[in-house]
């Protein structure tokens, strides 16, 4: 009897020992996300976006209404709204569709739609067709577009996937019938297989966002710097968190969306308003880099979390944009208009970009470019088309809000772009140009008349010009925040801890190892210097009074 | 030199000695870190200079702390007392007597191992300058708390210049300090001392009143040396 009891006991305990054995790797592999010597931030960050999977209850392919045969885009997304009911007229209240911002009232005319401008292509008036080829709807060809419609919304610009579904650039948005060249690039563009597009839909991904905005301004990385087509396929060293090899994650990650309303900054309305972590607010917008890695993301006692009050993430973790391609610095429409033989011409400069087109100017392309930064609370100030500006200098045309003293603004990267673009010289106003057209429109890709062609922007966007016109110099900014690098790329201390380091040009506060004191400096070192000076002589006295005794 | 016997004798305790080098190497290291942070030029790297400064600053701090406590706890405090009695003698004697071979009007002794010039000097240091750099830059360490300990009303800049121009002072402190170490009767006499803690002294010098350190317990701190 004893014995069978010490027989039982001793297997149990040999099976308890086995068991335990066994749970050694699993808490190993525990350990590895929860490294010790892992910066907090990046553990919270790590755990409150891991093991995320995506299900779904439906099957579009299945779906007997996306069998139907489809010969335009609203045809097919009348076939969406026929169950998604609502869809369309979410999506018609986002900025997305009205191109306008939502958050000042609609006669203020605030965004590309309305009086807003930029030193790119400066404005939509008058150019829609080309430039609503970017709309997620069909057909905006003029101002005469109806916005209420519900069939002219694109759904499938943002969740096909097959990545076969282009939309024609002079289409209005639409694409194409049957194959066509777009003379701008030389490609055919295809009718789409509209079954097969629609029966792929899925949630938007890199690429479906990427479709409008790594083309922003009309070609690949003209307008942001870091957004461009070397995010569709990143590595980890281009960008932590969307990188194939590092997280993947695609732009809906961050930007997360309620009723078809993306998160993010749109004009002078920050993409958040508090700093709050998900741990302080689960239902907070992930748009913030505090939003998963807490504003004290650093190992404690590292200095950098001592910055996280008045210097932006980005501005350490973003050493340089534009780090895979190129991104335009400067277009000069001053230079518009040359020819050569007779003939509109283009020329390539350096990276393989263009540095010159008779459409339109002179440009300057950069890569791996150093940001500029300012105080940033998130808001962008603009002017727009009416406002008076002073042509005896630069015209800043957008800037980042805020200043040393507010509480709420943080030293931030950005990327300026330059422009010199015609303004009214008698009205004092920026000036909007009709460029897109066919002969006899005005446009002036068409007969490269600045004067028929500013008075024919101005008119479609509904403002005066006085007839008089010249060319200013304007500026342009983008807060850099994407191609955020690996830990190991930070910005060094020294690259803004020294005189002509990155924030040079930032004043208003003191930073050890940027400024100094003139005075201070100049009284320390007579002290120093005079104390060695008196020493010195002391010595030497002392040395020649005693070789003359011994002498 | 003035052919008096010169006798050897035991001037500073092994505490002394231990806290004169830990505080020459913390405050060199300070000096050559904090010129980096001030930009003066690129050595260890500047976040490398910031972590040693603060690293080493806050070190000091403490290391200070024990430093007073043995001071007030042994009394030797009172060898800084400054006193103007002969002070001009021993100027008058660096700035003349020195080159002319004469002895030292205020020899060392163990009782008395500053001169009145030098307790002046060490006393400015020890209370003002050095306490100046240890405050300024304590604030400085702690700039993001200044509004949770309600400190806000404080200036960078100002608390930054007042340390820079805290660091010259060390600095220069640093060159005389340095120099007078080689006025003793051969060139390392005084370097020797703090090292070994024995120095060669004219025989014969009987402590004057004013100089004595007023504790009962003289004869018993005396026997303390052991005997050559
Ligand atoms: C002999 C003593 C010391 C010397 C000579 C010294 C020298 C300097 C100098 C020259 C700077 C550059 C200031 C500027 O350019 O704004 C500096 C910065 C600084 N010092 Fe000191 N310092 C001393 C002691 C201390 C102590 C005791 C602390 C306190 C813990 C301290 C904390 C700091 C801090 C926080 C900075 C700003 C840069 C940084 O964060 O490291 N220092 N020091």
């Amino acid at each position: 009897m004893k014995r069978l009891a010490f027989f039982i006991s001793a297997w149990a305990c040999a099976a308890t020992m086995l068991l335990g054995l066994a749970g050694i790797p699993t808490a190993r592999a525990q350990l590895e996300v929860l490294d010790e010597n892992q910066a907090p931030g990046r553990t919270m960050a790590q755990q409150a976006t891991k093991e995320r999977q995506i299900w779904i209850t439906a099957d579009h392919s299945r779906h007997a209404i996306l069998q139907n045969e489809f010969k335009s885009g609203p045809e097919v997304t009348k076939a969406c709204l026929s169950c998604h009911e609502l869809a369309a007229g979410q999506f018609h209240k986002t900025i997305h569709w009205t191109w306008l911002d939502p958050n000042v009232p609609a006669g203020e005319r605030i965004g590309k739609a309305g009086h807003s401008i930029n030193n790119f292509c400066i404005n939509l008036n008058g150019n829609e067709p080309r430039c609503t080829s970017c709309h997620a709807g069909y057909g905006w060809r003029d101002s005469s577009f109806n916005f209420n419609d519900e069939a002219a919304v694109d759904c499938l610009v943002c969740h096909e996937q097959t990545g076969t579904y282009k939309k024609f650039p002079t289409g209005a948005g639409h694409p194409v019938q049957t194959p066509t060249v777009f003379k701008g690039n030389n490609k055919t563009y295809n009718p789409p297989d509209w079954n097969k597009v629609a029966q792929s839909v899925g949630r938007p991904t890199r690429t479906n966002c990427g479709t409008c905005h790594f083309y922003g301004g009309g070609g690949d990385g003209v307008k942001h710097g870091d957004i461009d087509s070397s995010l569709a396929k990143p590595n980890k060293a281009l960008d932590v968190h969307m990188g194939l090899d590092g997280q993947d994650f695609d732009c809906v990650r961050c930007h997360t969306t309620t009723l078809h309303n993306i998160a993010g900054r749109t004009y002078a309305t920050p993409a958040a308003t508090s700093r709050k972590s998900l741990i302080e607010d689960d239902l907070a917008s992930k748009i913030m880099c505090e939003s998963c890695h807490s504003s004290t993301p650093h190992k404690p006692g590292i200095k950098a979390n001592d910055h996280t009050d008045k210097v932006a993430c980005q501005s350490c973790h973003i050493p340089e944009f534009a780090r895979v391609n190129a991104t335009k610095m400067a277009w000069d429409w001053s230079k518009a208009g040359q020819k050569k033989d007779g003939k509109p011409y283009a020329a390539k400069g350096p990276h393989g970009k263009p540095s010159y087109d008779s459409k339109k100017g002179e440009f300057r392309w950069e890569k791996d470019v150093k940001p500029a930064y300012f105080w940033f609370n998130g808001a962008i100030n603009a002017i727009t088309a009416r406002d008076t500006i002073d042509p005896s200098q630069p015209v800043a045309i957008n800037w980042p809000a805020g200043s040393r003293d507010d509480e709420n603004a943080r030293i931030f990267p950005f990327k300026v772009h330059e422009g010199k673009q015609p303004y009214d010289k008698i009205n004092k106003t920026l000036l909007i140009p009709k460029l897109f057209g066919p002969k006899g429109s005005g446009a002036y890709w068409a007969e490269y008349d600045w004067k028929k062609a500013l008075d024919k922007g101005m008119q479609a966007a509904g403002l005066s010009f006085s007839g008089e016109y010249d060319f200013v110099e304007t500026s342009y900014v983008f807060p850099i925040t994407h191609m955020v690098a690996p830990k190991e790329n930070v910005v060094a201390c020294i690259e803004c801890h020294s005189t002509e380091g990155r924030l040079a040009s930032l004043a208003g506060f003191y930073m050890p190892g940027r400024d100094d004191f003139k005075t201070i400096n100049v009284f320390g070192w007579i002290l120093v210097l005079g104390t060695l000076v008196a020493v010195t002589f002391h010595g030497l006295g002392r040395v020649i009074s005693s070789s003359r005794k011994e002498g | 030199m003035t052919g008096k016997k010169m006798v050897n004798t035991y001037l500073y305790t092994r505490y002394e000695r231990f806290w004169h080098w830990l505080q020459t190497a913390l405050i060199t290291i300070l000096l050559v870190t904090g010129f980096e942070v001030d930009g003066l030029y690129t050595l260890l790297g500047y976040k490398m200079a910031v972590e040693v400064h603060n690293f080493v600053g806050l070190g000091w701090l403490i290391a200070f702390a024990f430093f007073v406590f043995w001071l007030l706890t042994t009394g030797e405090w009172k060898q800084y007392v400054p006193t103007t009695k002969k002070m001009f003698t021993v100027i008058h004697y660096y700035m003349l007597g020195i080159f002319r071979g004469d002895p030292h009007p205020v020899p060392k002794r163990k009782e008395a191992k500053h001169n009145p010039l030098q307790r002046i000097a060490y006393l400015s240091v020890a209370m003002f300058l050095l306490p100046v750099q240890m405050i300024s830059g304590f604030l400085y360490w702690s700039y993001n708390s200044w509004a949770a300990w309600g400190l806000d009303w404080l200036s960078l800049p100002v608390v930054a210049a007042i340390h820079i121009l805290g660091a010259f002072g060390v600095l220069s402190f640093l060159v005389g300090h340095i120099y007078m170490t080689t006025t003793g009767h051969t060139i390392f006499a005084h370097i020797r001392a703090m090292i070994t803690g024995w120095e060669e002294i004219p025989e014969g010098v009987e402590l004057e009143d004013w100089e004595k350190r007023r504790r009962k317990g003289r004869q018993a701190a005396d026997s303390e040396a052991p005997s050559a």
